[in-house]
Order: structure tokens, then sequence, then C-alpha cells
């Protein structure tokens, strides 16, 4: 079986997708609060991966389809993620270097300001300010990160994707 | 990266301030329905799962209890129609005009989380079936939102417990008017703008004025839980509890109000009315 690069789009695309899936599956009311932001972590891999191919733009457009799904305001997610992005992308060789339980902090540095940014746009709009467990997730994502690092990574090996 | 930032700021702003967006929303929300499909696939699967392996005596039960249920409102149903006749015949005495005969369609939730900090939930019907943004969404006879995105195929309705919800009420004992406004909370309305000696008292049941327009008068939305009067205060802090229960829901009706002028055909069938599909113009 041999793979061409075009086989490596859809591995990326479908791992958005299965992130965006978690993203609104129906979750009790208590678990709801500390779902971890999928999409995020699966946007940091790609990017910290193959930053030639996943960026900025693909942050900003799963942005928008998580503004969409979720109905918040349009641009709300997209912002934050290109952000998360472009930080991702400038600091890539460094972490990839780093050791799992040191990613694991970057990575709740960089989860934590998405949550900073969508908590901003939130406040400019006027809704009321999130209870304290609007800080969870990041936290949850952060101890996930080694996981779903290692199985994206065996993915992208088993399919070749570069 | 700095475009990604403009062009997002951009798309807020105008989100926010202007309308324009929303066929960029309706199109990109058709876009990912398979998305949301798929997300809904395991409860789906749940309710289909125990109504097919429901047992046979089991289904007889609440075959016999809806018979019941049936039977006792269409008694009521009796009378209703008997009030609606007297109550249109006083009011065109009175020369007012009244909208009356709603035209409803049933819709069910999509199992779907949104966001946790908002009071939104997903319809499984949408433009299709002539929703509009805007509509009024009730459940069994209780007010539970409206409808503020619409696409082709499912709409997202705003309860009315959202915080940046409002809803114009009047107490049904004395027709005080007034304002409630969702507090973020799933059980639990505000009505802030009542002063400390306004006639209002635990235990009222509070129904829309339909003075914005929005919604149709006369439908039950909450009742009164809680009342405190502080002399020092302007207002009475006065809590609501929706009469709807929004976290329970299953299904929803959306309703068209239909205007005078379409009643007297309306009021003819208004019995069969629930399984009427929509007007083509909302």
């Amino acid at each position: 079986m041999t793979l061409t690069p075009r086989s490596g789009t859809t591995v990326i695309i479908i791992s958005f997708c299965v992130a965006l899936l978690l993203a609104i599956l129906p979750l009790p009311d208590w678990a709801q609060m500390l779902r971890p932001q999928w999409y995020t972590l699966v946007l940091i891999y790609w990017t910290m991966a193959l930053p030639q191919r996943v960026g900025v733009g693909v942050g900003w457009l799963v942005g928008i389809v998580v503004d969409v799904l979720s109905g918040t305001l349009l641009g709300q997610h997209a912002l934050s993620l290109a952000l998360i992005a472009y930080i991702t992308f400038e600091m890539h060789l460094r972490i990839r270097l780093f050791p799992l339980w040191q990613q694991s902090l970057t990575i709740l540095v960089l989860l934590l300001l998405e949550k900073l940014l969508s908590l901003w746009v939130m406040g400019a709009v006027g809704q009321p300010t999130p209870p304290l467990s609007y800080w969870f997730p990041p936290l949850i994502g952060m101890l996930l990160w080694p996981w779903i690092y290692i199985v994206l990574r065996d993915l992208r090996r088993k399919f070749q994707v570069s | 990266m700095l475009l990604a930032v403009v062009l997002s700021l951009a798309l807020m702003i105008v989100d926010h301030r202007q309308h324009h967006l929303e066929s960029v929303r309706s199109i990109l929300s058709t876009l990912t329905y398979p998305l949301q499909f798929v997300a809904n696939l395991p409860i789906a699967a749940g309710y289909w799962v125990s109504e097919t392996f429901a047992t046979r005596t089991r289904l007889q039960e609440e075959n016999r209890e809806l018979h019941r249920e049936n039977l006792l409102l269409q008694g009521r149903q009796q009378k209703l129609a008997a009030l609606e006749a007297e109550n249109m015949r006083l009011r065109d005495l009175l020369d007012s005009s009244f909208k009356l005969g709603d035209r409803v369609l049933i819709a069910e939730l999509i199992a779907v989380d949104m966001d946790p900090y908002r009071q939104l939930v997903l319809l499984n019907k949408g433009s299709s079936s002539g929703i509009y943004k805007g509509q009024p969404v009730l459940h069994a006879n209780a007010v539970m939102g409206q409808v503020v995105h619409v696409n082709r195929f499912t709409a997202s309705v705003l309860m009315i417990t959202d915080a940046s919800h409002a809803l114009p009420i009047q107490v049904n004992r004395n027709g005080l008017r007034t304002v409630a406004i969702g507090t973020g909370r799933i059980n639990e309305l505000e009505l802030p703008n009542l002063p400390n000696n306004a006639d209002i008292e635990v235990g009222d049941l509070l129904v829309t004025s339909g003075l914005g327009g929005r919604f149709p008068s006369g439908y039950p939305v909450a009742t009164v839980t809680s009342i405190r009067r502080e002399p020092g205060e302007p207002f009475a802090l006065i809590k609501a509890q929706p009469s709807a229960h929004l976290e329970r829901a299953r299904e929803a009706l959306l309703v068209w109000t239909l205007t005078p002028p379409d009643r007297d055909d309306s009021d003819a069938n208004s019995g069969q009315s629930a399984e009427q599909p929509p007007p083509e113009e909302p």
C-alpha cells in the first residue's frame, strides 16, 4: 500500500473532525464543565509536528467551525485558535525537544491563553463572568496531552503524514 | 497572523453589532450538520432501542394511560373552544384586535452540547420547515425560548433563562406588566424592574404579555418563587421558576402566530391545527 501525501491530508481532517465531534458530544452536566478543549489539543499537535502544513490559517478555519457548532460569536474561537497556532508555530522547534511532562506544562499555558481570550470576548459583549469551573478544562487537557501526543504521533507515522 | 486576528475581530464586531452574517453562519452550519448528526446518534439509538425492545405489557399500559389522558384533554378542549369563542365575541364588542389562533409544529431536540455558558439548544427542523429567526418556541404550553439561528436542517433556540434574554410578561392575577430576564441558570428567572410596593406574591403565575410583538400573549412563563423587599433598595428582588422543564425537554413546539385576517379559517379547525404544515411565509 503506497500512500501519497494526499492521504495525509485525510488523516489530519479526520483527526479534526473527531476532535470537533468530541467537543459537541452530549455529556452529563457535571462532565460538561470538565470537557477538555479537544480541537485545541489536536491543532497544537499538528502545528508542532507539521508546521509547514498546519498553521494560523487552519487554526482560524477550525475556530470558525467551532463558533458555528457551539453558537458563540463568529470569530471568538477563531481569534484564540489562530493565536494559539501562531505561538505554537513560533515555538515548535523548542517544544518538540521538551520531555513529555514539560510539554504538558507548555500546553497548559497555551490552553489557559485560549480560555483567557474567550473570556475577554465574552466580557466585551456583556456575557456574565463564568464560574470558577471555567478554568478546569485546561488542567484536564494538560493531563490528557501525553496520550493525545502518543496517539497522534503513532497515527502520523502509520500513515506517513508529512 | 495579523490578518487572522484582524479578520476575526472584524467578524466578531459585525456579528455582534449587525446581523448581516446570518447567511454565512447558516451556510456554515449546514455544512457542519453531519457532525451534529453523528454526535446525536448514540442518544437517538438509545431511544430507538428502548422503544423497540419495550415489553408488550408496558406498551399496553402506556397506551391505556395515553388514551385516558387524551379523553381528559379532549373534554377540556371542548370547554376551551366555547370559552375562546366567547372571548373573541367580547373582544369584537370592545373592538380590540387580538391575535389568537396559533399554528404549531413539533420539533425534536438534537442532543448536542453547545456553549456551556449559554442556554442554547438545537432543534431538528430548519428553514426547510418554514422556521424563521425570532420565532417563539414553546414546551407543552409554557414558553421555552426563541429561535436565534436557523439553517436548512436545524435551528438553535435561545432559552428564556439565558442571561442575554429578556421577555415581556405580566402577572396573570392582576395584569401587572414587567420584564423577565434570564440569569444563566436553567431554572431561574429574575424580575428586576418591579418596585418594592408592587402587587406581586410568591406563587403568582407569570404569562407572556405579547408586548414585544415576538411572543403570542397569554402563555405561561414562570411562577414566582421568592420575593425580597429591602427597604433601602428601589426595586424588589424577585425570582421565578420557569414553568417549562427546560432541562428535561425532548420536544419543542414552534409557533406561528396568525394575524386576525387568518383567524376565521384557523378557528374552524383549531382542534387539528397541531399537525398542519406551517404557512409558507412566516
